[in-house]
């Protein structure tokens, strides 16, 4: 019985740690998704500037309010624009960022069964 | 057929590759940010400095009033040099400023104030930084134009003279 009483205690101790894994690589997750706006080339995550410290703790604010990952880049959004993303969406100035693979991928496509397909 | 298709496609290639780079030698690499905007002002509740009390944002920001927002920090040089123009402003019976003491201790805070005086109605206290993020700030200093709950305009970096009398043209 002091073996289980034991064993639910580690166990009980080592989900919590666990748990406290799980926030703090949402949060990290988040933040290597944000650009740090005033230190160039580097992400929310990587910067240890006054922006981004105070970045990361209102990225662990809005996670503990419960809004989602999606919901966090949005409100980000709305207060920075576009460029605090790293993945950008799909819009006028980014349009042939996202329509070119598919247009070549088409083109090449269309060559291979050109001189493939059709000759036969 | 084919003999022509081939130099047209490397011709037409081209044209595409000198579009897409002409295009974007126009455009900047440095990020310049919008300065003007139309978002409505975070909801937040924090504490004020001199006051010792606890205030949110609907008490401190009525409708049909002209609010100034400015960041500042008594660390900041840049601060110091836009305080005058504050001051000016602080006469003015139209505006309301507004302070949001950014990373700031309380008594550099006060003593920056005494030294230069005080333009400010109330001064909010940002210990982290938080609140400024809240606000799409960058750092300090920066001014807000608030009018009916929305931010009406931004200026990153200190005031000078030309904005003074870009602001006063504004509130008018």
């Amino acid at each position: 019985m002091k073996i289980f009483k034991n064993f639910v205690i580690i166990f009980l101790l080592m989900t919590i740690n666990n748990i406290n894994a799980n926030e703090k690589s949402e949060r990290n997750e988040i933040t290597k998704n944000l650009r740090c706006l005033i230190c160039q080339g580097q992400s929310v995550y990587d910067s240890d500037s006054d922006f981004a410290n105070s970045m990361k703790i209102l990225v662990d604010k809005k996670l503990d309010e419960g809004l989602s990952e999606k919901e966090i880049y949005i409100y980000f959004k709305e207060k920075y624009g576009d460029w605090i993303l790293y993945d950008p969406g799909l819009n006028k100035n980014t349009y042939l960022l996202w329509l070119l693979p598919i247009l070549i991928f088409l083109f090449g496509g269309a060559i291979i069964a050109k001189s493939f397909i059709l000759k036969k | 057929m084919k003999k022509k298709l081939i130099p047209y496609s490397i011709i037409l290639t081209f044209l595409i590759i000198f579009a897409v780079f002409y295009k974007s030698l126009k455009d900047t690499n440095i990020y310049t940010p919008e300065t003007k905007i139309n978002n409505d002002i975070p909801i937040f509740s924090a504490d004020l400095l001199l006051l010792n009390e606890n205030s949110n944002s609907t008490e401190i920001f009525e409708l049909d009033k002209f609010y100034l927002l400015n960041i500042w920090a008594s660390w900041c040089v840049p601060c110091r040099d836009e305080h005058p123009i504050l001051m000016r402003l602080s006469k003015n019976n139209k505006l309301n400023i507004i302070g949001i003491n950014y990373k700031d201790n309380k008594k550099n805070a006060k003593s920056f104030l005494d030294e230069l005086g005080n333009p400010y109605e109330k001064i909010i206290v940002d210990k982290n930084g938080t609140n400024s993020i809240e606000w799409g700030a960058f750092g300090v200093p920066e001014t807000f134009i608030i009018y009916n709950n929305k931010i009406i305009k931004k200026y990153i970096g200190p005031l000078n003279n030309e904005l003074l009398l870009e602001i006063q043209k504004i509130i008018k």
